[in-house]
Parts: structure tokens; C-alpha cells; sequence
């Protein structure tokens, strides 16, 4: 990146993370660093942009997608994302990290997940070491559950000494078997190889005992369950370096979605019952809830067109992840300010990258919103990969407008 | 006696003409049809029990020049040779494919055969497969009818029709009778197109089986759940035993298959239970000494096990000819 002035974005309300409130002001970004944002005298130098009372928000920071898909990511206001290990190539090794680090840039940045153990059989570890260094963020079981409490139990412990968040799948394998329901009224009309919810807090309850052994930081991707939430809660109010996260498909859906064996709601976990996602909207509203995702994984029709419980698990949702998060505003269960540490600030801690807040010395990842913007969600006109979105034809609010990576407009 | 919903008018039989009495394209699920539409099979399927008793030879050539391809994509005795039946004696070209000799074994996507098998120009097809959900996702492909012969744990419509035409023409009337499903409710298609369509006509439908083979929330199928068999038998009118597959019986859902019978097998002690004219259907192939004990399944009066085979045939061969007469161009169906 060639040296850059001053830049100063002005005429638009902040959504500053780290704020209570939309505020008119100043964000001064000086190369590809933000510098001060507020109330500010723009300096005589700066280049100034009116952001024409747009909502400036930082680039969303998304925790846990399965494809780098950047026409999705680009589309969703999203700069960053954390690739899950669960790739064609699975990220256990040291080459393939390296090679994820890069794939993104210059206009995205991936912060590849490293696989716990070898091949995500949950059996001997990774080189996690090795595979920091080569730029992964975070330590995953990827999209299953390590079954071995002792090998769960020493991953936490290595990943906790070199400073890695260890990101875990929360479902019982045991339990869950080879289900691709949740147990209830839905899944037996349909006659689907269904698991009790309680499969979600039995994995949740195992990791919190390992986490206070270890001393080490889990976050728990997606959490899905009243049972799942209370054990969170329990464990941050006893002070353990635990957090979580849900995907919007499990906030404004329930398992009737999967009715008619529609495969775009085949996810994993898999979608819940009313109460339970009662409960999930409970959850974000009181802060029990740190990260909303997207969980993104395009999938063609040879993933999608096949009897239910043969079809890939997973839906497109880097493009509505934004417009599907601002119901929540819209409803009055968060502040725009909050969301966006949803979105970005919290997940980027996790991470433990500068960016996602308009802290001083932070990348300038920035993205403009219309947060009333209507449009129609359309699984055949999507940027991604893939139109497998379970929200096909829902009407939604919010665009991004404008999208700045690194103190450049894309 | 409870009521069950009628069809709008009520004047003939049910008040309806020609396609209102049927308005559906497929045959897919229970769950798709109402009350009087399943009355409307049963009806239709009463005319041929009585062609298929009435001469040597049962030749009806309706669905001549027709051609009815049987896809089954999971092993099948006798559904396939019962619908086999039931398109020769209406005229149809029967085809069967089987899928241990088809090129789904290659890989071919379930998408692909049901293009391909559209392509031929098919009449009708009869498809079983082994997930819940398959059959509808080819019949959204094909320009003709589909007839359900069993999708997964699903529904396996034309099972429950001939069942609930066997107890109609045993018991006078299905409204207001206690059935006792007993078995793998869980893994079941059966037992699951069995508790709809016995609810929908008006019956109490109880279903019993072992925690570990009853599906969750199985209120909403319109039947209320046992574990204990003698108390599911109290008072019951007909009882519906449903096959244990041998690779449930490991270990995984039930210990052995003696504990099995001894907690849920039929014996005369326990039809005892049952009123005294009580009826006893199986869906075949029975494990004799598992699920039903032999003197049972094969008492001359209270057995219909080998009479639902017999309606069987005579309920598809219903359903062969409402599901073609659009296309046959049959007055009031076009």
C-alpha cells in the first residue's frame, strides 16, 4: 500500500463500538490506520469525504465462514472473515495457513482458524504453534465436536499458552449421532434422523468445566439453546474467559424452515425450536451473545439438490448478515452501537486484530450504511457463490453504501 | 361417535364431481390429502377388490399405451410386485427399475434419473427411496404422476390406505375405533402414514414402542404414546404390529430380540387385552417369535395380515387409475 494522506470522513453518524449512541462526527484515518474520530476540527490537509448522513460503521469482522467469497463479503460490508478449518484442504497444516493468510488480498483480509488437531479427527494435536506464526488467529474444531475430553482438554491448555482463542462446535457427537434435526414436531413429521437439543449445553457444560481447569479462552461459534445460554451466562458471571456467538438464521428461523425438506434450512447445528430461538433473541439482547456471524458456506445445487439428509450442511448468509442483524435495532433489542460490537469489534478481539473499532491506530476497515434501504433477499441474483439462503424472497432493510479497506475505497 | 371433517357438500357420497374429489397431481404423503379425499381412494379401491375376486381373468385395459416405471431405489419384495400387479391387470407397460442395476449406483444424481426417467415419456412412476423427502424432490422434476411407495422414515401413503381399507371393510367403518400401532414407531413410514390417515378418518390411534423407537413429539401425528404394550392394548380394536429391523435389534434401540418380544411382542395372552373381536394386521415380512408370535399372526378370525396384501393391490390399482385419468383425458378430470 503506497503512502497515503490524511483522510476525513465527515456528514455521517458514527456507530463507534465502543459509543452508546449515533453521533455526528469526524473519522480521521491517516495511510491505512484510523487516527481519531469525533468531534474534530478536520485538519487543513485532509482529503474530506461526506458521507451524505449515512451510518459509518466499521467493516464487519466475521467469525467463522467456511469459503473465502469476496463478491458475498464485499456486498455485505464485511472486510474480514475467520476461515474455518473445514476446508477441501483441511487447515491443519502450515502451508495451507500460509496460503489462506494471503488469499484474501489486497481488498480482503482472511484470518485463517487453525485445525486443532490433524485432519479434525479430534485425536493428535496440530501444529498450532507453527501455524500461528504463519498467521492463523485462533484455534477450531472445526464443524464437529472433539469427542476425547483428554485431547479437548490438552488443545485448551496448549492454545491458552500461546495466547489462541480455541473456537468450538458445540454439539455432542454422541449424541447427535447422525442427526440432521432437532428433535420435535417437525423432524417426526418429516420423518428425519433427529437429536434432542440438550446435545448443544452437554458439549457447552464440558468444555466451561476444561476452560476452568486450563485457564484458556473457548468461544463457543454458534449457541442455539435456552440450555446452551444459561451456561454461558453461568460461566461469564464466574469470570471464565468464555463467549459465543449465533448466526441470524438461527434468530429469525425456527426448525419449521425445514418444512417441505427445504435443504437451504439443512444447517449444523441444526435450526431449533421457537422457544429456543425466544430464547436466543433473549440472549443478544442481554449481552449473553458476543458475535453474530454469518456462518457463510455457498453451496451449488450438488451440495443443495438432494433429499434432506443427504445434502450439505450450511447456507449463504455473508449478504444478509448485516441487513437480517439491523432487525435487531429495528426491534429494539440492541443499540446500533452494540451491534456493531457484534459484528466487529467483539469478533476482532477474539481474534486479536486491530481492527473493528474506531480506536486510534486500528486498520481503517470502514463501511457506509443505509440502514432503511429495502430490498428483497433473492437466492438467484446473490454476489455469492451460491444462493442457499433459507431467507429467499424475505424483505430486508440496510445496504452498505460505501466500503474502505485499509484507507482505500474498494 | 367423533365427528370427521366432510368434503364442502354432501348431497352423493361426498358432493363432489370428477377432479374435486381428488385435486392432486401426486401421490405423496397423507399429509397432503383431506379427510374425504382418502374416503374418495378407499371408495374408488372397493370397485377393484371386487374385479380382482370376481374372475380369472382381471384384465381391465385402462391404462393401455401407458407406461408405468417402477423406480425403487431400496430393496422391496412385495410393495413392488403389488404395484407391478396392479399396473398389468389396468393395461399399463410396466417397467421396473431397480437401483442395485442402475446407473445411480455410478454416481448419477437423484436429480439426473428423475430427468432421465422424464425423458422417457413415462405415464406414472412409482418410486421408493431411502430418504426422507427423495420422492418429492423427483416429483417436482417429472411431468407426470408419482405414486410415494416409501421415502425414508417418511410416509408410505398407499401402506396406510390399504390398511385403513382392510379395517373399514373388517370393521363396517374406521370413526371411533381404538388402533393400537405397536413397534419401531421411530424409524417407521408405516407407522407414521398409518397414524395421519387412522386419525384423519376418526380413529383413537395409540402408538406403543420402547423410548428408544418413538419419535419426539409424536402428539402431532394425531396419536397418543405408550411404553407399556398391555396398557396400549386395553380395549383396542384392531392392533397394528410393525417390523423390527434386524439391525435394530444390536443392541443400539432394544437389548435383545427375546427382551423385545417379551416386553413387545403379540402374544394370545396379550391380544387378550384387546376386545374380543379385536383385529390384527402386520405390514410384512413379520419376524415370527420377535414382534407377533405365529399362532397369532395366522388365527383364522382375527388375523388380516394375508387380506392386506389382497388390498393392497386393489388400493394401488385405485390409485394408478385416479392419479392417470388427467392425462387419460377421463370426462371431469381433464
Amino acid at each position: 500500500m503506497g503512502m497515503k494522506g490524511k483522510l476525513a470522513i465527515t456528514g455521517g453518524l458514527l456507530a463507534d463500538p465502543a459509543g452508546t449512541e449515533l453521533a455526528p462526527g469526524t473519522l480521521l484515518i491517516e495511510g491505512d490506520r484510523i487516527v481519531a474520530t469525533g468531534a474534530l476540527d478536520v485538519p487543513a490537509d485532509a482529503e474530506v469525504i461526506d458521507a451524505g448522513g449515512l451510518i459509518v460503521a466499521p467493516g464487519l469482522v466475521d467469525l467463522g465462514v467456511f469459503r473465502t467469497d469476496k463478491p458475498a463479503f464485499h456486498f455485505g460490508g464485511i472486510t474480514r472473515a475467520a476461515l474455518m478449518p473445514d476446508q477441501s484442504s483441511l487447515l491443519d497444516d502450515v502451508g495451507l495457513i500460509n496460503q489462506a493468510t494471503r488469499s484474501g488480498k489486497p481488498d480482503f483480509w482472511v484470518h485463517p482458524i487453525a485445525a486443532a488437531t490433524r485432519s479434525l479427527e479430534g485425536r493428535e494435536m496440530a501444529e498450532i504453534g507453527l501455524m500461528q506464526r504463519a498467521g492463523a488467529k485462533a484455534v477450531g474444531t472445526g464443524r464437529q465436536w472433539i469427542a476425547d475430553s483428554g485431547v479437548m482438554y490438552r488443545v485448551l491448555a496448549y492454545a491458552s499458552a500461546l495466547g489462541l482463542t480455541v473456537i468450538s462446535h458445540a454439539e455432542d457427537a454422541g449424541l447427535a449421532g447422525k442427526a440432521v434435526a432437532t428433535s420435535g414436531e417437525t423432524a417426526t413429521r418429516l420423518g428425519l434422523h433427529h437429536a434432542p437439543a440438550c446435545a448443544e449445553a452437554m458439549a457447552i457444560a464440558r468444555d466451561i468445566a476444561l476452560v476452568r481447569e486450563t485457564g484458556a479462552a473457548i468461544h463457543f461459534r454458534l449457541v442455539t439453546t435456552q440450555a446452551g445460554f444459561d451456561l454461558i451466562r453461568a460461566a461469564k458471571a464466574e469470570g471464565l474467559a468464555v463467549s459465543c456467538g449465533i448466526s441470524p438464521a438461527y434468530l429469525f428461523l425456527s426448525d419449521l424452515a425445514m418444512s417441505d425438506f427445504r435443504t437451504f434450512a439443512r444447517l449444523s447445528p441444526p435450526l431449533r425450536s421457537e422457544e429456543d430461538r425466544q430464547a436466543a433473541l433473549r440472549a443478544v439482547a442481554d449481552g449473553t451473545i458476543d458475535v453474530i456471524t454469518s456462518s457463510h458456506d455457498p453451496r451449488g445445487p450438488e451440495d443443495k439438490r438432494l433429499p434432506f439428509a443427504d445434502a450439505a450442511p450450511g447456507m449463504a448468509g455473508a449478504e444478509t448478515l448485516l441487513a437480517l442483524s439491523l432487525n435487531l435495532v429495528r426491534d429494539g433489542l440492541l443499540g446500533m452501537n452494540v451491534l456493531m460490537r457484534l459484528l466487529a469489534a467483539n469478533p476482532a478481539k477474539i481474534l486479536g486484530v486491530e481492527a473493528g473499532s474506531f480506536a486510534p491506530g486500528h486498520a481503517a476497515d470502514i463501511i457506509m450504511i443505509d440502514p432503511d434501504a429495502p430490498w428483497i433477499v433473492d437466492s438467484g441474483k446473490m454476489a455469492a457463490a451460491a444462493g442457499n439462503t433459507p431467507f429467499d424472497r424475505m424483505p430486508v432493510q440496510g445496504r452498505v453504501r460505501r466500503i474502505m479497506k485499509g484507507g482505500s475505497f474498494l | 361417535m367423533p365427528q370427521t371433517p366432510r368434503a364442502p357438500s354432501a348431497s352423493s357420497p361426498t358432493g363432489l364431481v370428477g377432479k374435486e374429489n381428488f385435486p392432486h397431481k401426486h401421490l405423496l404423503a397423507i399429509s397432503a390429502l383431506k379427510p374425504w379425499e382418502i374416503r374418495f381412494l378407499l371408495d374408488e379401491a372397493e370397485h377393484w377388490v371386487a374385479v380382482n375376486r370376481s374372475s380369472a381373468c382381471k384384465h381391465d385395459g385402462r391404462l393401455a399405451g401407458l407406461t408405468q416405471i417402477n423406480a425403487f431405489f431400496e430393496n422391496s419384495t412385495r410393495t413392488l410386485l403389488s404395484f407391478e400387479i396392479a399396473g398389468k391387470r389396468l393395461g399399463a407397460d410396466v417397467v421396473n427399475m431397480h437401483a442395485a442395476t442402475s446407473s445411480v449406483k455410478k454416481g448419477e444424481t437423484l436429480i439426473d434419473t428423475a430427468v432421465t426417467l422424464n425423458a422417457m415419456r413415462a405415464g406414472v412412476i412409482v418410486i421408493r427411496h431411502g430418504s426422507s423427502g427423495a420422492v418429492r424432490l423427483i416429483a417436482d422434476k417429472v411431468d407426470c404422476p408419482v405414486l410415494n411407495a416409501g421415502d425414508g422414515w417418511h410416509e408410505h401413503p398407499t401402506q396406510a390406505l390399504l390398511d385403513a381399507l382392510t379395517i373399514r371393510r373388517r370393521k363396517g367403518h374406521v370413526e371411533g375405533l381404538i388402533v393400537t400401532i405397536c413397534g419401531d414407531v421411530l424409524h417407521s413410514r408405516v407407522a407414521r402414514s398409518n397414524m395421519l390417515s387412522l386419525a384423519a378418518l376418526g380413529a383413537q390411534v395409540r402408538v406403543v414402542a420402547p423410548p428408544t423407537l418413538m419419535p419426539a413429539a409424536v402428539e402431532c401425528m394425531g396419536a397418543t404414546p405408550y411404553t407399556d404394550f398391555n396398557a396400549a392394548l386395553d380395549g383396542a380394536d384392531v392392533v397394528m404390529m410393525l417390523r423390527l429391523q434386524n439391525e435394530r435389534m444390536d443392541g443400539a434401540f432394544i437389548p435383545s430380540p427375546r427382551e423385545y418380544h417379551a416386553l413387545y411382542g403379540l402374544t394370545p395372552e396379550r391380544l387378550a387385552r384387546a376386545k374380543p373381536d379385536a383385529l390384527v394386521m402386520h405390514p410384512g415380512p413379520m419376524n415370527r417369535g420377535v414382534e407377533i408370535t405365529s399362532s397369532v399372526a395366522d388365527h383364522p378370525e382375527r388375523s388380516a395380515i394375508t387380506e392386506q396384501v389382497e388390498m393392497g393391490v386393489a388400493v394401488r390399482m385405485a390409485c394408478l387409475d385416479v392419479l392417470t385419468r388427467s392425462a387419460r383425458g377421463v370426462e371431469g378430470w381433464a
